[in-house]
């Protein structure tokens, strides 16, 4: 328990007033362009009061990597983000030593050595001087530090972001787990290294596996729902600020009738907001049939979707008026 | 508060969501941190720590609704003085009855109408006769009789029947007060005992059901109960979803711990000889592949939903499977699977060529002529049916070449094994070409029999 006060002490997260509570936190998050639903906000304040992973999980596009960039921009704290993919491992997530740098200098020491070593009173000494070089060549200075290393060793905190943890192996999960519960890391040739200030970390999913339990318990979990059409609204609004509320309207609700539709690939908030975007571009300032026929491969990625959807345009577009 | 949480948790584990210490000590900073002041708040923190996976978050918000609900107690307000007409006599006081009674807290609780009071005293009484413990539905009458018990309703009883001897229609009226009050509690508490019985028992009722029916024969007369079907149905799925998280996890190599000496060497070259790389032998990890034939005729009719809401689980659980139907003839039928929900898939197959004549040679002979070439050394074919052939021939030159061609063959019949080979089953001439034959009616035996299967191939 000490320990963890202590550590709380030491997050700079604590000095800053969007953490004070719930409320000032969406306000906060707000003020960074990112539009939270009560329930997200306090999964966050939760994560960083207790000091604990925050697992994010929801469909592709709605929002998941964007809550942790808006929270290191909140915090004025870097941002270390690790994509996770099959074969990923702890060379390429920790650490790694810098063979080609020890390759040069043992090159370099080879012609030396002879000299070094000529003086040595007999075999046992030379071995003894041997071994002390030995040692320089998994020192610091030959240390590749990857994503969880950098982001332990950031001494002012920083927000971490382990991007598509479902993608990684299992046996990548497990090793996530020292670093995840201690916020610590063992390299065998230097010893533990530990964080000074906890980063704050995320952790996405997009279900594509189901994580394990022990991972799962270490981490407090949020999933985000796509929005109901008053959240969407704003959110449009905050990304894309030169639009009018009357075509926000239509499009958040034509999204939402989409929504319902048995489509293969239903679309996200992402997609709502880049077809705001694409709206703007062409001047449009209300939505019909014709201007969404035309865009409606900014928003639906497959062509069986497409197909679908057209013939519905006109009937969608009614549906969407009546949406509240 | 302390003891609210954790009766919160014990309802949270009987609504199947799992909760470990860990999260559960999370849960109790979580709420040191906010307080109870705010519910909103309490629901959204507690379902962060506690609630891990979108499933358990729905069951969490329910659980939570639930639980924390206390609606206001219906309760009887004293009742106005009658209007006009002669004053009516003044009630008897409480003093008036006894010295017992005047003490009594319950009643005092029902003359003022104090229903706040009244929750608080349910609360203490309730924790007392310990009602959260209950497991059935069962308990419910006894459980709300130690409730009542427990507020010391025989006390008012006792105090009703004095008051009736009381001189003048004061006592009267008292009596009627507290019996109408009496009946009010009486109510609440078997609300309260219900409520708590969902919370806690509702959910184990469910899963004993769902016990039961996992070891029932699938092939029973009249076959599965349309009630029961749904939740046969969700238990396939459940079943099919626990096998793919098992075996879904990539695992293409596995380390064996033996150096390559070959390929360390090849390595170091590019280091001038210096083996910085050391590279360790690997072994691959066969995927399962696996051919699935069922059975749709009209012998397993009972079976068959059954069976193929099986296969269409699989599908989705093994990545490369191919599935078949037959009666008379046999086709593959990945396709349906693949583009319609459950139901709809099922229907389709049964649409296409279910409820026929069977004939097994027949069908042997379709998989033989266009899809023997799916079989090699990895392949395992399983069939699903009862080896019912209506005396034709039974083909077994082609078991005998699926038998060679393939890694194994595994007959799966609903048919206890005491069936088998009498009238017109074949089973015991098929016997011979099958690694495996064993008879599977019930979930319990197909999930083992299947896990066995993908055991093969995925080391642990």
């Amino acid at each position: 328990m000490t320990i963890l006060a202590q550590a709380a002490n030491a997050s700079p997260s604590m000095d800053s007033d969007s953490f004070a509570s719930v409320d000032a936190l969406v306000e906060g998050l707000a003020s960074v362009g990112y539009i939270a639903s009560r329930r997200i906000a306090t999964a966050l304040y939760m994560s960083v009061h207790l000091q604990k992973p925050i697992l994010v999980e929801g469909v592709a596009g709605v929002g998941k990597t964007e809550l942790a960039l808006s929270t290191a921009t909140l915090l004025g704290l870097p941002l270390i983000r690790m994509q996770c993919y099959e074969g990923l491992d702890e060379s390429k997530a920790l650490y790694e030593w810098k063979y080609g740098k020890q390759l040069l200098y043992t090159q370099i020491l080879k012609d030396r050595m002879g000299a070094e070593l000529a003086d040595a009173a007999g075999m046992d000494e030379a071995m003894e001087r041997l071994h002390g070089m030995g040692d320089m060549f998994f020192s610091e200075p030959f240390l590749e530090p990857r994503p969880l290393m950098k982001a332990l060793r950031e001494d002012d905190g920083c927000v971490l972001l382990i991007d598509e943890i479902d993608k990684s192996d299992e046996a990548f999960e497990a090793f996530l787990l020292e670093v995840l519960s201690a916020y610590q890391a063992s390299v065998p040739e230097l010893g533990v290294i530990k964080a000074k200030t906890p980063p704050i970390v995320f952790l996405t999913s997009n279900n594509v596996r189901d994580l394990g339990d022990a991972l799962k318990r270490r981490c407090l979990h949020l999933h985000i729902p796509l929005p109901e059409a008053s959240l969407e609204r704003r959110i449009v609004a905050s990304r894309v600020p030169n639009i009018e509320e009357r075509l926000t309207h239509q499009l958040v609700g034509f999204v939402h009738a989409l929504r319902e539709m048995d489509l293969r690939k239903s679309p996200s908030i992402s997609e709502t907001v880049d077809w705001a975007r694409a709206l703007i571009l062409m001047h449009a300032d209300s939505l019909d049939a014709a201007m969404v026929r035309d865009t409606l491969n900014v928003i639906l990625k497959y062509e069986q979707d497409i197909q679908m959807v057209e013939p519905q345009v006109s009937e969608l577009l009614r549906t969407a008026q009546t949406t509240p | 508060m302390q003891h609210q949480m954790e009766d919160f948790i014990r309802a949270l584990r009987a609504a199947d969501v799992r909760v470990s210490p860990v999260e559960s000590i999370d849960a109790h900073e979580a709420v040191a941190r906010i307080g109870y002041a705010d519910r909103e708040l309490l629901k959204d923190a507690l379902c962060a720590t506690l609630a891990k996976s979108e499933d358990e978050v729905r069951r969490f918000d329910r659980a939570f609704d639930a639980f924390f609900a206390r609606d206001p107690f219906d309760f009887a307000t004293p009742p106005p003085p009658p209007e006009g007409g002669e004053a009516a006599p003044p009630e008897a006081k409480l003093e008036d009855v006894s010295e017992e009674a005047a003490g009594s807290e319950l009643a005092q609780i029902i003359l003022a109408g104090d229903s706040t009071a009244l929750t608080q005293a349910m609360e203490r009484a309730a924790q007392a006769a310990q009602v959260s413990e209950i497991r059935l539905s069962t308990q419910k009458s006894r459980l709300t009789r130690r409730l009542l018990d427990e507020m010391g309703v025989a006390e008012i009883e006792k105090i009703i029947s004095q008051a009736r001897r009381l001189e003048g229609e004061g006592g009267a009226a008292l009596a009627d007060r507290l019996e109408a009050g009496r009946k009010a509690v009486a109510a609440e508490a078997q609300r309260y005992v219900q409520r708590q019985h969902d919370l806690y028992a509702a959910e184990s009722g469910r899963q004993l059901r769902e016990e039961l029916l996992a070891r029932k024969a699938l092939n029973a007369e009249g076959g599965i109960d349309p009630v029961d079907l749904q939740v046969m149905q969700a238990l396939v799925r459940k079943m099919a979803k626990r096998l793919a998280d098992r075996y879904s996890r990539r695992r293409n190599r596995a380390r064996k711990g033996h150096l390559d000496v070959r390929r360390t060497l090849r390595q170091s070259m590019a280091y001038g000889g210096v083996p910085f790389n050391v590279v360790w032998k690997t072994e691959r990890v066969d995927k399962p592949k696996i051919i699935a034939i069922c059975d749709v005729s009209k012998s397993v009719a009972a079976a068959a939903q059954f069976l193929l809401t099986f296969l269409y689980s699989l599908n989705e659980v093994v990545d490369r499977m191919d599935a078949y139907a037959f009666s008379g003839r046999m086709i593959p039928v990945n396709q349906i699977l693949d583009e319609h929900g459950v139901d709809k898939a099922i229907l389709e197959v049964l649409k296409l060529i279910g409820f026929q004549q069977t004939d097994y040679g027949r069908a042997l002979q379709d998989f033989a002529e266009n899809h023997l070439d799916k079989l090699d050394r990895h392949t395992t074919v399983i069939f699903l049916g009862d080896a019912r052939s209506n005396y034709a021939d039974p083909r077994l030159d082609i078991m005998r070449t699926i038998h060679e061609r393939s890694r194994s063959v595994i007959w799966l019949n609903p048919e206890p094994e005491s069936y088998w080979n009498q009238g017109d089953s074949v089973m015991n001439r098929y016997l011979p070409f099958c690694h495996l034959a064993k008879t599977c009616n019930t979930l319990d035996q197909l999930e083992r029999i299947i896990e066995d299967v993908l055991r093969q191939y995925v080391p642990h």
